[in-house]
């Protein structure tokens, strides 16, 4: 379950939430409009449009392929759009080659310059600029304290581990501070424990230095972590774009579901019943589902149930009081530590997931293989998507 | 460590007395002291003296280092931006038959090449000497320099070009600063590639040398034919012993070079 920092699902306390989406007034940093980049024949965007806000933690999340690297050159200006226009603080960007943006890139292979030390690395953007000598050693030396890396700073990069090296490629992007910094999979080359502790390093420096990020990942606990907000691509399109709670909680789509995170889908037919209220016909000789949307289906109208597998009650006897209720029984059982996932067949052949936790000792668990159970769930714990 | 076999013995003997056998004899006469090269008349050092006093070698190896300098030079920078334009440039009309054509010259008969050069030079009314050498060594080095370059920077992260531009550099200032110090090795080597194809070329200088300018290969070959003098085995030697220190001082540098970059690396490894 992707975990998400207290800074932002902590809003629910702070009536002065970072929202800037939300409200009609305020003027994105970033706007891409209309924006189509071809290579070739191959449509890379397609038509997209897309606002980011200052000071946002933005990230891209996609499948390789998507075109999220993509956005994220043009963004640098290593690539321009083909139709559309990209605008950066009410400017547009498009004829401004990347060394006369205000804009910085972290790479994914970091491309630290071997040849000069640390130090000179995070100096190297500042020299550029002609910056006086005694304000570049000062930035420079804030760099290093803020990445932690002042006794690296006359080493050569190949004489520092490989999570040093990630930070000195932030600190570089960082040392000019741009208006914008992109972050291309800065942390896919980090081992799972280092990845965690990075992770938080770098919501930090974001938010001491208010600069807006924009990263780009495939890795989707990567993106609920960090992000503020989350662009779920696919094919040169937007799937969804929202807050990291509301892309698991309510997907507008099977895609969205599917790619964050575990969720049973169970195609049925939606009848109303009341208000918001549907009813699922999904199975011969089972009885219908009872989910809530506020999206509306007329009535026989297909659809998909996302149910994800945490908000599944699985116990021996049928809950007296549950609304929905199936039976079936255990196939699988994948034992996570901390989880259990149980694979349970109903009649029909569907197999739904449950989770658990493992609250109790193994060799005490209350179901094995071939147990016939129930599985439950109330009628808001799913949603009812379209497509 | 192994002992060799029997028959790898005998194959490495054999091997290495037919490469070397022959230098071994020239470094050995030209500490004869007999004026006939073939008969051994014990020890003396006096040829090289003699050496020293002799105008038209000394002339001739002057004219030779001042061409291999200038040509090496000049064949370094042409190819190492036909390397640099063709690995990078992207997908431009014609590139295919301009990567083709930057490397025919390598397997070019040098008689053919320094023939067409003659006519060119004869056509435009240059009159042959320094600068005429010059440019045919040119010509013909610049394609070694830039496959020795352009295979450098096949393996050379372009990101690291982008993070310059990114960073504030003009492309220029990207080349300078960034791509140019990282790809220096191979430049360096390129030039120096250059300088021994000029140092040691006959062919081309002699159809592009005047009576006011004589490379020292064309000396030695035209006093060879009068008769193997021994001066001319001490100015082998000569060259000889420059070459291997050049060649045992770069394999030196190299070996510490990487064997330093391991310890670094397997340093920072431990600290991670």
């Amino acid at each position: 379950m992707p975990f998400q920092s207290d800074r932002r699902t902590g809003a629910a306390l702070n009536t002065n939430v970072f929202a800037p989406w939300e409200d009609p007034q305020a003027k994105p940093l970033i706007q891409f409009q209309n924006v189509t980049k071809r290579f070739g024949g191959f449509t890379a965007i397609d038509n997209l449009s897309l606002d980011i806000f200052e000071q946002e933690f933005f990230a891209l999340l996609g499948p390789s392929g998507c075109g999220k690297t993509t956005m994220m050159r043009m963004l640098a200006g290593f690539e321009k759009p083909t139709e559309g226009h990209i605008m950066l603080g009410g400017q547009d960007i498009d004829p401004i080659p990347p060394n006369k943006r205000a804009v910085n890139m972290m790479f994914q292979s970091y491309a630290l310059f071997p040849h000069l030390s640390i130090w000179e690395n995070i100096a190297f953007g500042l020299r550029r600029d002609n910056m006086p000598k005694r304000y570049l050693e000062d930035r420079v030396e804030e760099m290093l304290r803020l990445t932690r890396l002042e006794q690296f700073a006359r080493r050569k990069p190949h004489q520092i581990s490989g999570g040093q090296r990630q930070r000195v490629a932030l600190a570089r992007s960082l040392a000019k501070a741009p208006k914008l910094l992109l972050l291309d999979e800065p942390l896919g080359a980090l081992d799972k424990k280092l990845r965690q502790d990075t992770q938080f390093e770098l919501m930090d420096i974001q938010e001491k230095t208010g600069t807006t990020f924009v990263i780009v990942t495939h890795d989707q606990e990567e993106a609920m972590t960090v992000a503020s907000r989350v662009a779920v691509m696919d094919q040169g399109k937007l799937m969804q774009v929202s807050t990291p709670d509301r892309i698991y909680e309510n997907p507008n789509s099977v895609y969205v579901a599917d790619f964050i995170g575990d969720v049973n889908i169970i195609e049925g037919r939606a009848t109303a019943n009341g208000d918001e209220v549907y009813q699922i016909d999904w199975a011969e000789g089972q009885s219908p589902l009872t989910a809530t949307s506020s999206t509306e289906f007329s009535n026989g109208q297909s659809c998909h149930l996302a149910i994800r597998p945490e908000k599944v009650t699985i116990s021996a006897d049928r809950p007296a009081d549950a609304i929905n209720a199936v039976q079936g029984k255990v196939l699988d059982i994948a034992y996570l530590g901390n989880l259990s996932t149980y694979y349970v067949e109903l009649p029909n052949g569907t197999i739904i997931k449950a989770q658990s936790a493992n609250t109790r000792r193994i060799s005490r668990r209350s179901f094995t293989w071939e147990d016939p159970v129930w599985l439950s769930w109330t009628a808001t714990a799913a949603v009812l998507l379209a497509n | 460590m192994n002992r060799l076999s029997w028959f790898n013995a005998v194959s490495l003997t054999l091997g290495f007395a037919f490469l070397y056998i022959p230098m071994v004899i020239l470094i050995i006469f030209s500490f004869n002291e007999s004026k006939l090269v073939t008969v051994w008349a014990g020890f003396s050092t006096k040829w090289y003296g003699e050496l020293a006093q002799n105008e038209a070698f000394l002339n001739a190896a002057w004219v030779t280092i001042r061409v291999a300098v200038f040509s090496s030079t000049l064949a370094t920078v042409l190819g190492t931006a036909a390397a640099y334009v063709l690995v990078r440039g992207g997908r431009f009309f014609g590139r295919t038959l301009f990567s083709g054509m930057i490397y025919a010259p390598l397997v070019m008969p040098e008689v053919i090449t320094g023939l067409s050069l003659l006519l060119l030079f004869i056509g435009i009314g240059l009159d042959r000497g320094i600068l005429t050498i010059v440019l045919a060594h040119t010509t013909f080095s610049m394609c070694f320099v830039s496959v020795v370059v352009s295979s450098r920077l096949v393996t050379f992260d372009k990101s690291l070009e982008e993070a310059a531009l990114d960073l504030g550099c003009s492309p220029a200032q990207a080349f300078r600063l960034v791509t140019l110090p990282i790809i220096a090795p191979a430049v360096i080597s390129g030039w120096l590639l250059a300088f021994t194809l000029s140092l040691d070329d006959l062919v081309i200088a002699s159809f592009t040398s005047g009576p006011s300018a004589t490379t020292l290969p064309i000396k030695i070959f035209s006093a060879v034919r009068l008769g193997v003098s021994p001066e001319i085995n001490a100015l082998s030697t000569i060259m000889i012993a420059v070459v291997t220190v050049g060649v045992i001082t770069a394999s030196l540098v190299t070996k510490r070079a990487m064997v330093r970059q391991k310890q670094d690396e397997l340093a920072a490894a431990r600290t991670e």
